[in-house]
C-alpha cells in the first residue's frame, strides 16, 4: 500500500460514495451549527418537508449575537434583529431534536470553544460548521472545515458534503521557539510566508518540533487561522497531548470505549514517505512576536519592524498595501512599537481558552491598564470563565483594569453590542483585520494574548519581551 | 435552482486584490434570516457613506457599470468568512458570473450552490477581461457555460475550465439536496460500516 498523508487517511475513512470524475459525498462526523449562518438552511428543510438526519451529531450554540456583559437574559441588550435570529436557533434546535447549549447554560460559548470542550471533537473525525474557523478543529486530527448555509443545509439533510479532495501541503515548524513567542505568532508567521491565498486548494498538515511542544490550546490556535492562509483545512496528528486533553470529556468515548478509540487514533499519522504537493518550513528560533500592520492577515511583520511602503509589493498587492495602510491611518516607515492604540479585545475562537488567559494574567498581574484604555477580556466559553475565576484570573484582570465578559465571539466580528467606533484602534487576539470587521472603521492589529496585554499597560503596540 | 443560461452583460472591473467577505457585505446585514434582500447592501462601506448616500467613484455607482452581471476582479476574491450571504448579495445584486486569478475555497462553493459561476483564468487573461471591462457598458462579454467560453466586446474568445459536476448541476438547475437524497443507500451502507468500526463517533 502507497504511504499516505493523515489528510488521506481520514478522507479515506469518510468516503460513502465516489463518482466516476472523483466526486464524493462525505460523511460528516459531527455538525456545529450557529445562529447565523444556520436559519436559512433549517428553513429549507423545513419547506422541503425534510427531517435532519443525524441530530445525534449536531450540535448548536449561539454566539455571534449574543451580548458579553451581565444581564444578558434582558432581551433589551440585543437588538431586535438579534434577538430574531437567536430565538430562530432555539426554535430550530428543539424542532428538529439537536442537541443545543442555550445562552442560560453555563457551557454556552463560541461554537469552537464549546465542541472540544465538550469532547465532541475526537481526533480523525470530520467535522463541518457554517463557520470558517472550523478549522480549529483540526488540532485533533480532525478534518474540520467551513461551509457555506447550503452546504449546512445539506449536511442537516443527508450528513454528508458533496466534495472533491484537496492537494496535501505541509508546513513544518522545526526546533523550539524563543521567549515571549506564541502559538499566534506562528500562525501569524505561516501567513506572512504564504500569503492569504497560499493555501488555497489545500488541506495543511502542521507539523514539527515547535508544534509538538504546543498544549491543545495552542495548537487550536494555530489551526484556527488555516483558513486565514486560503487552507481548506488545518491538521495536527494526535499525540499523547491530544489523548491527555480528549480523555475524560463528556461526550469522548468512556472506558472500554476510549481504548478501542485510542488504538485507531494511534494509526492517524502520516507514513513515511507520504506525498505532500507543497511544503514550507519555518525554523521555530527565527520566528518573532508578530503584529498586522494592514487589513489582511498576510500583512504580518515582527514587532521590532516598520510600517512597509506600498512600493514594497508587487502586481495587485501595492494598490492593496496603499489602501490598508490609508485605512489603518499609518505612515510607512513609522515603528510598529510608536503605533498607539485605545482600545485592547482579548478573546475570540483563536485566543479565548483558559491557556490565553493564562499568559494574559501574567503579564498584567498586579499592574494597570494605561488610563483611557478600554480593554475587554470575553471568554470562549461559560466553562473558561468559570475556571478562570477558580484560577484568580478574573481577579487580576479586574484589579488591572479589564472589563471581564461573559462568553461569546464578541468584538472580533462585532455583531453583538461590542464593537469599534470610527477611527477607533485596536490590539485584537482575533484573527481577521479586514476592514470595518471590528466596528464601522475600525482599526484592527492582530495579536498574541501576551503581546494584547503589553499594549493594554503600555498604550502602544509593546514587544512582549521588553516586559518579561 | 435556475438554469445557468448563456447571456451577455457589461462587467464591472473591480481590480483590487483579496476582497473579502466582510467587503462583500458587512456583518451588520447578516441578522436577516431571510436569503434574499442582501443587494442593497453589498459593498455597503465601500459603495455608501454613512448618510446612505452613494461613493460616486466606487465601481457600482458609476452610470455604465449599475446593471452589471459579471464582475472581473483581483486575486483571491472571496477570502475570509464562509458567509453565504456574500454571495447571495452578489447574486440578490445581478452578478452571475465572477472572473479572478483564485477564489477563496468556500466562497468559491457557495457560488455555485446559488447558481453562480465563478470562473478562474491566468492573469494575462483576467487582464484581456479587466481592460474590456474598463471600457464600461457598451463594452458587453459574453458568457456561455456549455461551450466554457467568455467573449469579449471585441469578439476575442476565451476559454475556461470548470468541474464538470458543477458545470452539470448549473445548465440543469439541479438541487444538490435531492440529487445526494437519491444515493441514500450509499450513506446507509457507510453509516452501518462506520458504526461497526467506529462505534464511539
Amino acid at each position: 500500500m502507497s504511504p499516505k498523508t493523515l489528510y488521506d487517511k481520514i478522507w479515506d475513512a469518510h468516503v460513502a460514495h465516489e463518482a466516476d470524475d472523483g466526486t464524493c459525498l462525505l460523511y460528516i462526523d459531527r455538525h456545529l451549527v450557529h445562529e447565523v449562518t444556520s436559519a436559512q438552511a433549517f428553513e429549507g428543510l423545513r419547506m422541503a418537508g425534510r427531517k435532519v438526519r443525524a441530530p445525534e451529531k449536531t450540535i448548536a450554540v449561539p454566539d455571534h449575537n449574543v451580548p458579553t456583559t451581565e444581564g444578558r437574559d434582558d432581551p433589551a441588550q440585543m437588538t431586535e434583529e438579534s434577538r430574531i435570529q437567536v430565538q430562530a436557533l432555539d426554535t430550530n434546535a428543539r424542532e428538529f431534536g439537536v442537541h443545543y447549549y442555550p445562552v442560560s447554560d453555563v457551557r454556552q460559548g463560541i461554537v469552537h470553544i464549546v465542541g472540544p470542550e465538550q469532547g465532541w471533537t475526537l481526533p480523525g473525525m470530520t467535522v463541518v460548521c457554517g463557520d470558517s474557523h472550523t478549522a480549529t478543529h483540526g488540532a485533533f486530527g480532525a478534518l474540520a472545515h467551513g461551509i457555506g448555509t447550503s452546504e449546512v443545509e445539506h449536511v442537516l439533510a443527508t450528513q454528508t458534503l458533496i466534495q472533491k479532495k484537496s492537494k496535501n501541503m505541509k508546513v513544518e515548524i522545526t526546533g523550539k521557539l524563543k521567549p515571549g513567542v506564541t502559538a499566534k505568532d506562528i500562525t501569524l508567521a505561516v501567513i506572512g510566508e504564504t500569503g492569504t491565498g497560499g493555501g488555497t486548494g489545500y488541506v495543511i498538515e502542521y507539523c514539527g518540533e515547535a508544534i509538538r511542544d504546543l498544549s491543545m490550546e495552542g495548537r487550536m490556535t494555530v489551526c484556527n487561522m488555516a483558513i486565514e492562509g486560503g487552507a481548506r483545512a488545518g491538521l495536527i496528528a494526535p499525540d499523547e497531548t491530544t489523548y491527555a486533553y480528549v480523555k475524560g470529556r463528556p461526550h469522548a468515548p468512556k472506558a472500554g470505549a476510549f481504548e478501542q478509540a485510542l488504538e485507531y487514533w494511534k494509526t492517524l499519522f502520516t507514513d513515511e514517505g507520504a506525498h505532500f504537493d507543497k511544503v514550507v518550513t519555518l525554523k521555530g528560533e527565527d520566528i518573532q512576536p508578530v503584529v498586522t500592520w494592514g487589513t489582511s492577515p498576510e500583512d504580518v511583520l515582527p514587532i521590532t519592524g516598520v510600517v512597509p511602503h506600498p512600493e514594497d509589493f508587487e502586481g495587485g498587492k501595492v494598490e492593496a498595501a496603499r489602501r490598508s495602510i490609508d485605512y489603518m491611518g499609518l505612515t510607512p516607515g513609522q515603528k510598529l512599537t510608536d503605533i498607539e492604540i485605545d482600545t485592547v479585545f482579548i478573546g475570540s475562537c483563536t485566543n479565548g481558552r483558559i491557556e490565553d488567559f493564562r499568559a494574559v494574567a501574567e503579564v498584567v498581574k498586579g499592574k494597570k491598564i494605561k488610563d483611557g484604555m478600554r480593554a475587554m477580556i470575553v471568554p470562549g466559553s461559560g466553562l473558561v470563565r468559570a475556571q478562570a475565576e477558580e484560577e484568580g484570573l478574573a481577579d487580576i484582570f479586574r484589579e488591572a483594569g479589564f472589563e471581564w465578559r461573559l462568553a461569546g465571539c464578541s468584538m472580533c466580528l462585532a455583531m453583538n453590542p461590542d464593537q469599534l467606533s470610527e477611527g477607533e484602534r485596536c490590539a485584537a487576539t482575533s484573527n481577521r483585520n479586514f476592514e470595518g470587521r471590528q466596528g464601522y472603521k475600525g482599526r484592527t492589529h492582530l495579536v498574541s494574548p501576551a503581546m494584547a496585554a503589553a499594549a493594554a499597560l503600555t498604550g502602544k503596540l509593546t514587544d512582549i519581551r521588553e516586559l518579561m | 435552482m435556475e438554469k445557468f443560461e448563456t447571456f451577455s452583460g457589461i462587467a464591472a472591473p473591480m481590480p483590487l486584490v483579496n476582497i473579502d467577505t466582510d467587503m462583500i457585505i458587512p456583518k451588520v446585514f447578516l441578522k436577516s434570516i431571510a436569503r434574499t434582500g442582501f443587494g442593497a447592501n453589498l459593498f455597503d462601506e465601500m459603495r455608501f457613506n454613512r448618510d446612505g448616500t452613494e461613493i460616486p467613484e466606487f465601481v457600482l455607482n458609476k452610470a455604465q457599470y449599475r446593471k452589471s452581471q459579471i464582475l472581473i476582479a483581483g486575486d483571491n476574491f472571496g477570502c475570509g468568512s464562509s458567509r453565504e450571504h456574500a454571495p447571495w448579495a452578489l447574486d440578490d445584486f445581478g452578478i452571475k458570473v465572477i472572473v479572478s486569478t483564485s477564489f477563496a475555497d468556500i466562497f468559491f462553493n457557495n457560488s455555485f450552490k446559488n447558481g453562480m459561476l465563478p470562473i478562474v483564468l491566468p492573469q494575462e487573461q483576467v487582464d484581456v477581461l479587466m481592460a474590456d471591462a474598463e471600457k464600461g457598458e457598451n463594452a458587453r462579454m459574453t458568457v456561455d457555460l456549455e461551450a466554457q467560453e467568455i467573449t469579449t466586446s471585441d469578439g476575442d474568445v476565451i476559454k475556461f475550465e470548470v468541474d464538470a459536476f458543477k458545470k452539470h448541476c448549473l445548465l440543469n438547475g439541479l438541487d444538490d439536496i435531492g440529487l445526494t437524497m437519491e444515493k441514500e443507500a450509499s450513506i446507509d451502507a457507510f453509516e452501518a460500516k462506520a458504526g461497526a468500526a467506529r462505534p464511539w463517533v
